[in-house]
């Protein structure tokens, strides 16, 4: 028998030379985190894509409505405003998780959850209401890509308030443990991106093109 | 009270018999012919009862080397159909002229040159260098698997969604007749209303998942999981090529995901973006893709480079000549790679100072690439040079690469371009490039890696009737293409008038055949090597005296690939390891911890491809069941904690003593 001449135990036998080989468990780093930040990176890229688009076409408005015949500058703020806050709440969340506070950072989480429905509700009252003045996303280039990157930020705050009660079931199924932290950890990268991305948004697309 | 057709089209959409093209009997000859092989598959399958063992060892494995192996399976059966429809266009082309018209309409023909383009550079070139990336790469780090194994089996089996929906193409309703990048206003709806172009857009964004996903995932595995004492300049070649290839995945396909998108919204919901009219853009669509597509070429060749200076280093028996300058040039041409996409597109009239840049940036790029030729070629002076298979596909890369580099910076110079865009030149440049390069690297790989992973070599003769095959058919193929682009005859033409230029065609097509036996010499050649897998087998786990570390194990590698992780303290570390005498530990063994397969990437490529055949055939109720699905199981999956099993120490020292025992008596 082969087996019979290794054993379990015990150092291992003599080496020459410097280790050539690690006698312990070799844990590597985890890698979830700059994963998802290099993810993340790659979606940038996509809204990078998108205000390029605007960049080049959103003067082509084609005989239709321009900027400053359709944005509402005051919804727009507050939208702006409810998606900032919502940024600040899931950041104190992410204080009760290090804190291993689960019912405060569910309460936060909560909160977040609620402010980024409000947001995604102001947005699509805004889209009915350009559509049924007829500024709808088909009648200029203009319309097609400020709908488009808007409505694209829009879906991924969608996916990220889906994610969002996914992982409050988490919260309460598994408690804090080091997965759901480190899910949270991935959402709140997730999460802040979206609000940087819409700082561009409402200063690139309504603050400039209003006037 | 609603009538027939419209249930009709609320259960099936646009999908009708008619889509089936019962009246081109091409079409019904192969998929009579793809029926008979798929069924006699599955047959078979079904009578060794190998469903079950299919589906527990490959389908749901998360070991990054079987999904490794399948892409290249992938990638290879892939080959043989885009293969087809070059063989084709060869025929057609060939006898097309004057009063005869070939067998092929143009119709027909133009879904076949686009499918061509489409096939081999997504579904055959992306998944073998993906495959070989992720079969090599975690071995020659020293780490057991990649960062996200799950994300691994999920990203193949949505490349492999896309393939299968490209395959479906081809009997249910068209493929795109656009080009391979389907340029609108062509590609828009008012020029190309039936589903082609849905076929195109749907089957890239589904495989645009996997493949950005799996960039995420190697690059992550690349920065995180290397062996202790391996730093960044301590990595192998292939390891840095592999490295540069997924940064350039993450940085470009995006770009692709959105110019797709926005092309889809124009075709589906009425946008503007591409089209004539109120106020699109067709050339930002050029603009877009090319800025994905440029870089796209780097994804393909870097790897491939990274695969001949493995090859040329190990077959010299000598360290690589230069590899500082070699991963300089690398990274160099990384970021070069996103500095030269106008040139794809000198005549859309940007302006000689714009096409200067483009110009000079293009010929830059050439500087890095030749410095890697002038590495393997030192590399080669006065090492102790084997001529085996896959230093055979090097040296022919070298010589055929080094010309399709010429012609490119030919090709680079804008008022030559004028002249030869679009024109057969091109066509020949980037087949030199592409077959001389990546098609040349990818069977060098193939060769080298092959007993790596499956524990014997393949039989050289017949690799070396393929590579002669393939040289050779190459040259001859290609060549009357550069002459006949030089004398201006254009692209994509299903039939021409002047027939002094037949005889060029009806050479090109003796070069397509020479490439046919080339493809089946391969073929031949791993059916030979299975059935004398006996005398070649590798017992040693190093059987081409190679210098990285995937060969510091057994052939195959256990599950864990490394018992003992190795500790690096030299490039090449296990020539260094072998030149420092150091030992395998054959005792101390741990439990090794290992992710369980799983059935969840399966599932949701399953889903989205449903997905996307309804919304290709604008079948709604299947669109919603297949996101809402694919999105559940993925929710799901993330509730399953149970995602690991033990390897016990017991077995552990089983599985390398049996090593040990093997490697005593081939010493």
């Amino acid at each position: 028998m082969t087996a019979a001449t290794t054993t379990l135990s015990g150092p291992p036998a003599s080496r020459k030379g410097p280790s050539f080989y690690l006698t312990r468990e070799h844990h590597p780093e985890d890698g979830t985190l700059l994963g998802f930040w290099i993810y993340l990176m790659s979606d940038c890229l996509i809204f990078a894509c998108l205000f390029a688009c605007y960049g080049v076409l959103g003067r082509n408005y084609a005989g239709g409505p321009t900027g400053a015949e359709i944005f509402e500058l005051p919804t727009v703020a507050t939208n702006t405003a409810i998606l900032l806050l919502s940024s600040i709440t899931y950041g104190l969340a992410m204080v009760d998780v290090h804190e291993e506070r689960a019912r405060g950072a569910m309460a936060w989480l909560a909160a977040t959850g609620l402010l980024g429905c409000a947001f995604l509700g102001l947005e699509l009252k805004e889209f009915f209401h350009l559509v049924g003045e007829g500024a709808g996303p088909t009648h200029s280039a203009f319309l097609s890509s400020f709908f488009t990157l808007v409505a694209t930020h829009g879906l991924h705050v969608t996916f990220g308030v889906i994610w969002l009660v996914t992982l409050m079931i988490q919260v309460v199924r598994n408690g804090l443990d080091p997965v759901v932290r480190r899910r949270l950890m991935c959402l709140s990268m997730f999460w802040h991106f979206l609000d940087v991305v819409w700082i561009g948004v409402f200063s690139f697309v309504y603050l400039v093109g209003v006037q | 009270m609603p009538n027939n057709l419209d249930i009709q089209r609320l259960v099936f959409g646009r999908l009708t018999w008619d889509a089936i093209p019962f009246d081109v009997p091409i079409v019904m000859g192969t998929f009579a012919g793809v029926a008979a092989i798929g069924l006699t598959v599955l047959a078979l399958i079904t009578r060794y009862r190998l469903w079950g063992y299919l589906w527990k060892e490959w389908f749901t494995s998360v070991d990054h080397k079987k999904i490794g192996i399948m892409y290249s399976i992938l990638g290879i059966v892939m080959l043989l159909r885009g293969f087809a429809d070059a063989l084709m266009m060869r025929l057609q082309q060939a006898t097309s002229f004057g009063l005869h018209h070939g067998y092929l309409p143009p119709h027909h023909y133009d879904q076949i040159f686009t499918a061509h383009g489409v096939i081999m550079i997504f579904f055959v070139a992306m998944p073998l260098v993906t495959g070989l990336m992720n079969f090599v790469v975690p071995m020659q780090i020293g780490a057991r698997d990649v960062s996200f194994p799950f994300l691994n089996n999920f990203s193949f089996w949505m490349t492999a969604a896309g393939a299968g929906l490209v395959m479906i193409s081809l009997f249910v309703g068209e493929f795109a007749r656009t080009g391979w990048l389907a340029y609108p206003p062509l590609s828009g709806i008012a020029y190309s209303p039936d589903v082609g172009v849905d076929y195109y857009i749907w089957s890239l964004q589904i495989a645009g998942i996997g493949t950005l996903l799996s960039g995420v995932n190697l690059i992550t595995t690349i920065l995180k999981m290397r062996a202790p004492g391996m730093k960044l300049m301590k990595m192998p070649v292939f390891t840095w090529t592999a490295l540069c290839a997924n940064v350039l995945i993450v940085a470009s396909f995006p770009i692709l995901t959105a110019v797709l998108a926005l092309l889809a919204l124009d075709r589906y919901v009425g946008t503007h973006f591409f089209t004539n009219t109120l106020g699109g853009d067709p050339m930002m669509y050029v603009n877009l893709i090319w800025m994905w597509g440029h870089p796209e070429v780097y994804i393909l060749i870097l790897p491939a480079f990274g695969i001949y200076s493995e090859v040329v280093a190990t077959f010299s028996g000598k360290p690589l000549f230069g590899y500082a300058s070699m991963v300089a040039a690398t990274v160099v041409i990384t970021i070069a790679s996103y500095l030269v996409w106008l040139h794809h597109f000198f005549t859309m009239g940007s302006g000689g100072d714009v096409n200067a840049f483009f110009g000079v940036t293009t010929m830059l790029i050439s500087i890095p690439t030749g410095a890697k030729i002038f590495n393997w070629l030192f590399t080669m002076y006065r090492g102790r040079v084997r001529f085996e298979v896959p230093m055979m596909w090097a040296v022919g890369f070298m010589v055929t690469f080094a010309i399709g580099g010429m012609t490119g910076v030919l090709l680079a110079v804008p008022p030559a371009d004028f002249e030869l865009h679009n024109s057969l030149f091109l066509v020949a440049h980037f087949h030199n490039a592409i077959i001389g390069g990546v098609v040349f690297g990818l069977f060098a790989g193939l060769a080298y890696w092959f007993p790596k992973a499956f524990g014997f070599r393949l039989e050289p003769f017949w690799g070396k009737v393929s590579f002669w095959c393939w040289l050779s058919g190459f040259w001859v193929a290609f060549t009357p293409l550069y002459v006949m682009g030089l004398m201006g005859v254009t692209r994509r033409l299903s039939h021409f008038d002047d027939p002094s230029l037949q005889i060029w065609f009806e050479i090109a097509l003796v070069g397509a055949l020479l490439i046919l036996c080339g493809i089946a010499a391969f073929l031949i050649q791993i059916a030979v090597s299975i059935r004398n897998r006996e005398q070649l087998r590798d017992v040693t786990g190093d059987c081409w005296d190679a210098r990285t570390l995937e060969w510091s194990i057994p052939s195959p590698p256990p599950a864990y690939n490394f018992a003992f992780t190795p500790v690096v303290y030299a490039r090449d570390a296990w020539s260094d390891m072998k030149a420092r005498g150091a030992e395998r530990p054959t005792s101390g063994f741990l439990p090794i911890h290992l992710p369980k397969n799983t059935a969840a990437g399966v599932l949701i490529a399953a889903c989205s491809a449903a997905c996307a055949f309804g919304l290709i055939w604008q079948i709604w109720w299947l669109v919603a069941i297949g996101l809402l699905a694919a999105i559940g199981i993925a929710i799901a999956n993330g509730f399953n904690r149970d995602r690991e099993f033990t390897v016990p120490a017991v077995e552990v020292a089983m599985d390398e003593s049996i090593q040990a025992e093997s490697l005593r008596r081939a010493a």
